[in-house]
């Protein structure tokens, strides 16, 4: 009877008292399962981590299959005494006595657990600090050194490798073997993007259930036995599919490479900014590492609202426009440079000012941020001026890649600049303009020569204004041209095709005179229409979400790393 | 406190005394070696183990020691030194070593002779020389680029031979690549 009153008033998840290093945690007996999200009993490690324990592990990731075959997780542990009537034997004081787990056939010897496989029990204790785990811990990481080069100094891992962080922490300085090391092939070409080198692998499968069980390609496998156990591909097969560089990041070693990344900057030097990727409407979260204003890699940054760990190859190596030695860097008139950007926002405004109602199109790129939308719209408005966002469609997939290319089609939506579908105004725009009705075109970071208005009807303006970021006919047929900087070089917020509202930082400097378009829109905007508006991005930010109805009781610093659902 | 000028006697006041006695140091010294030497024609033999400019090595093999690890330009501690990693195309001239740097640059305007960058050496590629004066026109010729150094470097007599092991193991077991 009181078991059921007890069931009644439980909370919803039914959790497990369990003492970690002689403290005694409340976990939920449940976790769900990475892969099917069905509730699975939940193991030591994940109570540790809940604990704020850290166990050392290599196999193990919360977002891949449990493999349990690197035992770098192994813990000493103890469970409550049974006596022969099934009951707990009870220390005089009337507590359970617990007893450490030991070896069946030698009493003395403590008998460890993987804390990745081993699911927790009632009046368990674990021991992750005691002299025997710390003792299973050096005997790991000594075996798991018997082939390994230790190569370091070559490594592209070297400062972000699992080996070297626990060999310091947990392993010993000495090796007991002394034979000659098993070598492995190295330099291996695995696909278009990946370089193995099989002696550095510590044989975790992380990289094998990956692509098996996330990115749908069982691709890899280990083949031969004991220390000739050597990851390959199977014999022809390229490992070539859209994912295979997170299997890189997934990698606590450094077997697998980046041929992208390979030699190119050690890891340590590089300055790691928060970020949005820009390749597509799905808005992976990322890192940019970059030293001295130049970007070397991205990376995926966790999100389990957009895009768990992982992102696509493609998305990953869409980084080098920004360095591209054309970028513009310097605001021209008339193709001349030698204009100052005061001098050309205030031309640019007097031109604006004078002209009539209904003379005026915008044209926008999807890849703009929310606060240029923003600022975008209230020029359009003031000059009741036609908008439209060119759509940028490709292919999809079902796990992270978008058909809509364009990042930020949702924040154009969001604040009003362009409501209707990408495009659909185009072609009425070409028109007008080829009739001499539409005599200023306003165009940010797109080509609208290859959209049907072509440069015979751009010759037809009175004023072209072109805001880019490499160079393009629209930008050299341009009046005014304004070079703008790409989302690495300035602070802003993309919405992504779930609502999702993402900010990114400032990674590297904009080249030359280039700055973000946030900025000079704000001159321009104030000067045209007579508005105040902030000068910073949080400012900027804060003013547009109080207009907004979406966004209204959201500020700058409430997005977070994170971002924030604005769908409802 | 007012410290009263104790006057000359006769004998002091007289001064020629005063001056012989000097000269017959100078004189001493005349007779004596000579400690001086014509700097910069002639110049100071430098002690074993002395730690002048930081020079690349080269292994007896002609092999650049250096593997472009990095860890020179990070501890160096006025970043005298900068430099280029090979990227991620294949060089076969490397072999088992797979790294060699595609420049190394030591500004020695900044260079403090402070021997971090070869205590940090994995590679045992980088070493105090005996340079200690170094003059140049421009702060450009100043800037010693990895020919330069490894010239001035010159051979170090490596004992261990780390890689060309790793490589006869790799081929007695059948791993040529």
């Amino acid at each position: 009877m009181a078991k059921q009153v007890e069931e009644k008033t439980a909370p919803p998840v039914e959790t497990i008292t369990i003492k970690i290093d002689g403290k005694a945690v409340e976990v939920p007996k449940t976790m769900p399962d990475p892969m099917t999200g069905k509730p699975i009993p939940t193991t030591m490690i994940q109570a540790c981590k809940i604990a704020g324990v850290e166990i050392p592990h290599y196999c193990y990731h919360p977002k891949l299959p449990v493999a349990g075959n690197c035992r770098m997780c192994l813990v000493e542990f103890g469970m409550p005494a049974m006596g022969r009537d099934r009951k707990p034997i009870l220390n005089e004081d009337g507590t359970p006595q617990v007893r450490k787990m030991t070896l069946p056939y030698e009493p003395g010897t403590p008998r460890g657990a993987i804390a990745c496989a081993t699911p927790i029990a009632p009046g368990m204790e674990i021991y992750p600090n005691s002299p025997a785990t710390q003792q299973m811990r050096e005997a790991v990481l000594e075996s798991l050194l018997v082939n390994h080069p230790l190569d370091c100094p070559i490594c592209d891992q070297a400062g972000e490798c699992k080996l070297q962080e626990y060999s310091v922490e947990h392993g010993q300085a000495t090796s007991q073997f002394a034979e000659t090391k098993v070598h492995k092939p190295k330099q291996v070409d695995l696909g278009p993007r990946i370089m193995l080198d099989d002696e550095r692998c510590v044989l975790c499968s992380r990289c094998v259930r990956f692509s098996r069980d996330i990115a749908g390609d069982d691709a890899l496998g280990f083949v031969n036995r004991g220390s000739y156990n050597t990851l390959t591909t199977f014999p022809g097969k390229p490992f070539d599919n859209n994912y295979t560089l997170n299997t890189v990041d997934l990698c606590p070693v450094g077997a697998l490479t980046s041929k992208d990344f390979r030699f190119k900057m050690r890891v340590w030097f590089l300055k790691e900014t928060k970020s949005v990727c820009t390749s597509c409407a799905t808005g992976c979260n990322i890192t940019i590492g970059s030293r001295e204003e130049k970007i070397y890699r991205y990376e995926p940054r966790e999100n389990d609202a957009v895009n768990s760990s992982w992102m696509c190859d493609a998305g990953r190596l869409n980084y080098k426009w920004v360095g591209d030695k054309r970028r513009l860097s310097a605001p021209r008139k008339n193709n001349r440079s030698g204009i100052s950007w005061s001098q050309l926002i205030e031309e640019l405004a007097t031109h604006l000012r004078a002209a009539a109602p209904n003379t005026t199109a915008v044209i926008a790129s999807g890849r703009q941020t929310t606060e240029e939308f923003y600022l975008l719209s209230k020029l359009a408005t003031h000059l009741a001026a036609e908008t439209d966002v060119p759509p940028r469609k490709g292919e999809s997939d079902q796990l992270l890649v978008h058909a809509d290319k364009n990042p930020n089609s949702n924040g154009a939506k969001l604040v009003g600049f362009h409501k209707g579908k990408q495009g659909s105004k185009l072609d009425a725009i070409a028109g007008r303009i080829k009739r001499g009705q539409i005599k200023h075109l306003i165009v940010f970071g797109e080509d609208v020569t290859t959209m049907g208005i072509d440069e015979k009807a751009l010759s037809k303006l009175e004023l072209l204004v072109a805001s880019d970021i490499l160079p393009n006919t629209t930008t050299r047929k341009a009046t005014y041209l304004l070079p703008g900087c790409a989302h690495a070089e300035k602070r802003g917020s993309f919405v992504n095709a779930k609502s999702r509202l993402q900010r990114f930082l400032k990674a590297v400097e904009a080249p030359g005179e280039a700055i973000p378009e946030s900025e000079f829109l704000t001159d321009l905007v104030e000067q045209v229409t007579g508005e105040s508006i902030p000068k910073n991005p949080e400012g900027l930010f804060n003013k547009m979400a109080g207009e907004i109805k979406k966004l209204s009781a959201i500020r700058w610093a409430d997005l977070g790393d994170l971002g924030v659902d604005v769908n409802s | 406190m007012i410290v009263q000028r104790k006057a000359l006697s006769w004998w002091e006041r007289l001064y020629i005394p005063a001056l012989l006695s000097g000269f017959r140091v100078t004189l001493r010294h005349f007779f004596k070696k000579k400690v001086t030497m014509q700097y910069p024609e002639e110049r100071w033999v430098v002690p074993e183990g002395y730690r002048g400019a930081p020079y690349l090595v080269k292994d007896q093999d002609e092999r650049t020691k250096c593997v472009s690890c990095q860890l020179c330009e990070f501890v160096c501690p006025p970043k005298a030194i900068k430099i280029t990693p090979p990227g991620p195309t294949v060089n076969h001239s490397t072999g088992n070593v797979e790294k060699e740097p595609a420049d190394f640059e030591i500004n020695m305007l900044r260079c403090i002779f402070c021997g971090y960058c070869q205590e940090v050496c994995p590679e045992e590629a980088i070493f105090l020389q005996k340079d200690y004066s170094l003059t140049g026109e421009s702060r450009e010729e100043m800037i010693y680029h990895k020919d330069k150094l490894l010239d001035l470097g010159g051979v170090h007599q490596d004992g261990i031979k780390k890689w060309e092991k790793k490589l006869k193991d790799a081929e007695a077991q059948g791993m040529t690549s």
